[in-house]
């Protein structure tokens, strides 16, 4: 039987969960410089508790706006901090972006790639510059629109993404923090990779990899 | 680093586990382990009045739990905000049919966690309304007040809003005199050594040896200025100083005091300090009421000291000869 759209959304959570598992150390070490330490453990911890109310989930019959949603609750049940409401969020925003969909065309990916961006913009009030995980999904939601606006490939669509998300992650380390508790530390925090934007790139990647 | 732990992500949990073991004749745990609440809460007919943040600042958040104060505590990571479902559940325990209060700092985590959990205590059909303490005048210029992040001025806060809540008086009586409270609540830090998270191992901020950074946050966020050590005088001139020049009282007008340690700074120094503090707000024709100094709002082991003035009036006065029975003398 052929994988349906739902497992294969369920399937992209799977994939966050292993590679914030393998990012974990360096995470909360980069936290560690400009954060307390803890981002690899948190991220650990919201995804597990997505995973956990996905698997009580009839992934048969559930459909690609019930998967974000259940997905939503679980990762705000689990954290707190500032990361809880955002990725919360921005996956609320992404299962009302995917209400009218069954399929995860390149359309969909869009639609949920700019739906998480601007619900954890909305959410934290934070904006590109600002030295956040914004800087990775902003990005990556503009090179998703772009991509499918001019009619680009599957493989193409994703490498334009990436790319762009990878930039922004790195961009982060000449930035000086405005937002989040590294902005406590204003130009104590420049030099520094900004640990939420280093774990955006896992997702986008993660996302790159099963869709 | 040389600490009582286990292990440095259990910190929270065995902290609140040996807490509520200690008092367990004022406060219990509620069903989610991130939530304190006071032993017979939720009251009925009495507002609830609730409070989170993160931990690492004992015995500020939980330690204020209990009668006539917070019926309901939300407890966050070290130094994290609490999530969204545990200031839900804290609202919840805490609510005796006539609404309830939320009494938070003004932190980016903070904000987000409390205004998810009114939705969720709205479609229960439960009344909620909040103050945001910003006390900390050297976090932001007074034009951009609401921009100030929350300090110890918070107990002050606290401790109006559950005495007065005490009194019988309406949610929207609550919210007013905490607003006040707050309002008439200014703080400065001082910073002598900084403090580490087990987790992480080393201080995520430095202070050089034989400096202090004046107007430093409660986790190490910078402050006005870096300098060469003074002594107890003329620093505590200086904390009087920046708190009063920003809060600009008429003279004669009546305050209470609150001295706290950061942590790691022996009580012996905060009465050092005071001995200036008070005469330094004497000279300034002010009259002070009352004065609390201890260890009330720390940040892990941080070296350093905090000054919060609140004006009082006829109304919050007599509030604080409200008893209270928390773990904490108030």
């Amino acid at each position: 039987m052929s994988e349906n759209a739902a497992q294969a959304l369920a399937r992209m959570f799977e994939r966050m969960s292993q590679v914030i598992e393998t990012e974990k150390d360096r995470l909360s070490e980069l936290d560690g410089a400009i954060g307390d330490g803890d981002h690899g453990i948190t991220m650990s911890i919201g995804f597990k508790a997505v995973n956990a109310a996905l698997a009580k989930l009839d992934l048969d019959t559930a459909t690609l706006s019930e998967v974000m949603s259940t997905a939503a609750a679980g990762f705000l049940d689990a954290v707190g901090a500032s990361t809880g409401p955002l990725y919360s969020t921005g996956f609320r925003r992404a299962a009302q972006a995917l209400a009218t969909r069954s399929e995860l065309d390149l359309a969909a990916n869009r639609d949920m790639l700019v739906a998480i961006s601007e619900g954890i913009r909305d959410r934290g009030k934070a904006q590109r510059g600002d030295k956040t995980m914004l800087d990775v999904w902003l990005p990556a939601a503009e090179a998703a629109t772009t991509a499918v606006a001019e009619g680009r490939s599957k493989q193409e669509f994703w490498s334009a993404v990436t790319a762009a998300a990878d930039n922004g992650a790195a961009a982060t380390a000449t930035m000086v923090a405005a937002k989040g508790r590294a902005a406590r530390l204003r130009e104590r925090s420049l030099g520094h990779l900004d640990p939420g934007a280093v774990s955006a790139t896992a997702l986008v990647r993660a996302m790159a990899e099963t869709m | 680093m040389q600490r009582f732990i286990n292990d440095p992500n259990l910190v929270v949990e065995d902290t609140v586990k040996g807490f509520v073991k200690a008092h367990s004749d004022i406060v219990r745990l509620a069903e989610n382990p991130r939530v304190i609440v006071a032993k017979d809460a939720p009251f009925a007919g009495k507002v609830g009045v609730v409070t989170g943040g993160g931990s690492g600042h004992e015995p500020a958040f939980i330690g204020y739990t209990g009668k006539n104060m917070l019926d309901a505590v939300a407890v966050g990571e070290l130094f994290s905000s609490p999530t969204a479902k545990s200031f839900y559940d804290a609202i919840r325990e805490a609510n005796g049919g006539k609404g309830v209060v939320v009494l938070y700092g003004n932190y980016a985590g903070d904000n987000m966690n409390v205004k998810m959990a009114m939705k969720l205590a709205a479609k229960e059909g439960i009344e909620v309304v909040t103050v945001v303490a910003n006390d900390d005048v050297c976090s932001a210029p007074p034009e951009e007040r609401e921009k100030r992040r929350g300090v110890a001025g918070e107990i002050f806060m606290w401790k109006m809003g559950g005495a007065k809540a005490a009194t019988g008086a309406s949610l929207e009586e609550v919210r007013a005199t905490a607003q006040k409270a707050i309002d008439n609540c200014r703080s400065i830090g001082v910073g002598l050594g900084p403090c580490t998270l087990p987790a992480v191992g080393h201080p995520n901020f430095q202070i050089e040896p034989g400096t202090m950074e004046v107007g430093i946050g409660h986790h190490g966020e910078p402050g006005v200025r870096v300098e060469k050590l003074k002594t107890a005088d003329e620093v505590a001139k200086d904390m009087v100083k920046i708190v009063l020049d920003d809060h600009n009282l008429p003279e004669g007008a009546e305050v209470a005091v609150l001295v706290s340690g950061l942590g790691a700074t022996p009580l012996n120094e905060l009465y050092i300090l005071n001995d200036t503090i008070e005469s330094e707000i004497s000279a300034r024709g002010l009259k002070i009421v009352k004065t609390w100094i201890g260890n009330y709002f720390t940040s892990l082991e941080m070296v350093g000291a905090t000054l919060t003035v609140m004006a009082l009036d006829e109304d919050l006065k007599p509030l604080l000869d409200v008893e209270t029975r928390c773990t904490i003398i108030l």
